[in-house]
């Protein structure tokens, strides 16, 4: 279950996560190793048995839609690495 | 003044109501200390002192007031020195996870179980080192460098709640918080000869927990013993509107008074004594044991049958909700941001190198398990054993009240011991990992010292929302046995 270079180069673009030649190399082999170990789960009979998502019972309770005040959008901003005009300033997202 | 960190949670609180001392007669004492070995141990990553001694001038003007007038008895952590896990936020003060993405991130508001504590009158000395975003056994994953275990400070204090255990271990404070994904408090509170919470899942708000398995998350708490720890869980937990995984369910009324174990049911898993586990770590569990029955428990020997599961599901299901959750570190609204030629760049150099190895390989395991095409084969399948796992627990609490087992294969190990390897740093949660998976409690607490003169704990699982069973069966442990009171050396050190 050996995870190529290639495969972990596609992994990591999906996680947008830069790694170095040699990063490359080591996770490979980690991560190979860690699947390896978790394909023993492969062999579990797990016919007619349903997921578990959460171990609650009751999920995603609502509750009436009642507007609330936001916190402040200076407060919000203080950790901006880069605000202007009370808005995260970011690169083009678009051409 | 040393000799007031001595003091337990407790001794504290009843120092403060009788008017022996004052909070911030307190709370300076704690500060020195962490002065005086915290170049040594580094448990803390932020300290907070103008704001602790604030908090207990005005706990001393409640005390005061109080005493004037006492016709409610005083909150039980007015004046108490706590200190929190780099995971929680706490608003205005540094918060890092550990991480380097983190770095110089204030929080917009407090978590709520802290919020909870310092309503109560409970004092912030500083934000604890954990393994970054909580990923680790160790704490030596953390981007700040490792944290020093008291009892050796060649020795890890194990993770990911490692600051708070060895800032409670070295009498820096009375009480720490942690949190528990998949041992996290459990296990540094058996490194570190301390007594350790893991909550039922939903039973503590994770509102201002940064999130790494949402599934798994849960906030503890790690003190002296039991008796400490009852008035932090009381407090901080119960339902809170703000986090939807938050149960209604009413708090337990937990008694410590009068305490019989006779005619309760401890099961003891026989999957738990493997081969590969520590020699005196098996037999302080098996004496620790003993002393349950002779206090009236009958032990029964039960089977969790897909105990060698947890593992391999563990490491599934957490790093793929972890990969959701760290998708939000991208250098946009928070954290340092690392430039690129784009956005696309922007998002590669910042994640990059800015998360340690160790988040970068749980995202990619998790962004692995949830691709097309292994969706099912991976996640999906580790949910439905996770099912196994979960009904193991449920099958076993019709037969016994409490389950007893080993917390670690072993005690404190070497910094740098496990290397660059993974998968052995894993196998130290197998006795963890599957309490976080069923989502029950679970108590640690100090069973004997090996060989080494190291702390060797144990630990009780109770049925989901049944902590009180496991306070009050780990108080009747500890009230025949002294384990929980030694201390070492370095914690007896006068800073003066």
């Amino acid at each position: 279950m050996a995870l190529s270079i290639e495969e972990v180069c596609h992994i990591a673009a999906l996680a947008r996560l830069s790694l170095t030649p040699e990063e490359e190399r080591r996770y490979a082999e980690q991560l190979s190793a860690i699947l390896e170990y978790a394909a023993r789960l492969r062999n579990v009979d797990t016919s007619g048995i349903p997921p578990t998502a959460s171990v609650l019972r009751v999920n995603a309770p609502l509750r009436p839609d009642e507007p609330r005040p936001s916190p402040p959008r200076e407060r919000i901003l203080q950790n901006a690495p880069q605000s202007e005009e009370g808005m995260f300033r970011v690169p083009p997202v678009l051409d | 003044m040393a000799d007031l960190t001595q003091l337990s949670l407790l001794e504290a609180f009843h120092g403060l109501r009788r008017g022996d001392f004052s909070a911030e007669a307190l709370a300076r004492a704690c500060l020195e200390r962490i002065q005086a070995l915290d170049d040594r141990v580094h448990a803390f990553l932020t300290l907070t002192p103008e704001l602790a001694l604030e908090q207990a001038r005005s706990a001393d003007r409640s005390i005061q007031a109080w005493r004037r007038s006492p016709d409610a008895p005083l909150p039980p952590l007015m004046g108490i020195p706590l200190a929190i896990k780099d995971v929680l936020c706490l608003e205005g003060v540094p918060t890092t996870c550990g991480s380097r993405i983190l770095e110089g991130f204030r929080p917009p508001y407090t978590a709520t179980s802290v919020e909870r504590l310092l309503q109560a009158g409970a004092i912030a000395l500083g934000k604890t080192n954990t393994d970054e975003f909580a990923m680790g056994s160790s704490t030596e994953n953390s981007a700040y460098g490792p944290t020093h275990n008291p009892w050796d400070l060649a020795r890890v204090p194990g993770g990911s709640s490692g600051g708070s255990a060895a800032a409670v271990a070295a009498r820096m404070c009375p009480a720490a918080l942690g949190t528990d994904t998949g041992g996290s408090v459990r296990q540094p509170a058996s490194f570190c000869g301390l007594t350790g919470l893991k909550t039922s899942y939903g039973r503590v708000s994770r509102y201002g927990l940064i999130a790494y398995g949402s599934s798994l998350d849960t906030v503890g708490a790690l003190a002296r013993s039991a008796q400490d720890l009852l008035p932090i869980f009381l407090t901080m937990a119960g339902y809170d509107p703000l986090d939807s995984t938050s149960l209604p369910e009413p708090l337990p009324e937990v008694s410590l008074e009068g305490i019989s174990l006779k005619g309760w049911k401890i099961g003891v898993p026989k999957e738990y004594f493997i081969e590969g586990m520590q020699e005196d770590v098996e037999s302080a569990i098996r004496a620790a044991v003993s002393v349950f029955e002779a206090q009236g428990a009958e032990i029964l020997e039960i089977s969790l049958a897909h105990t060698d599961l947890a593992l391999p599901v563990y490491y599934l299901i957490a790093p793929a909700e972890a990969s959701a959750n760290l998708a939000r570190y991208d250098g946009i609204r928070f954290g340092p941001r690392l430039e690129g030629q784009d956005l696309l760049e922007q998002y590669l150099l910042t994640r990059g190198q800015l998360f340690g190895p160790e988040v970068k390989r749980r995202i990619m395991l998790g962004t692995y398990a949830l691709s097309a095409g292994y969706y099912d084969a991976y996640y999906g399948q580790a949910q439905k054993v996770r099912t196994l796992i979960r009904q193991d627990f449920e099958q076993a609490f019709e037969q016994v009240d409490l389950i007893a087992c080993p917390v670690a294969p072993t005690t404190a190990f070497r910094i740098g011991e496990h290397g660059d390897d993974p998968l052995s740093m894993y196998l130290e949660d197998v006795f963890t990992l599957p309490a976080n998976l069923a989502g029950v409690p679970g108590m640690a607490f100090p069973v004997g010292f090996d060989r080494n003169g190291l702390p060797i704990g144990m630990q009780l699982n109770a049925p989901h929302l049944a902590e009180a069973r496991l306070f009050q069966a780990t108080h009747a442990y500890q009230s025949v046995t002294d384990w929980h009171r030694r201390q070492p050396e370095l914690s007896r050190e006068d800073p003066a």
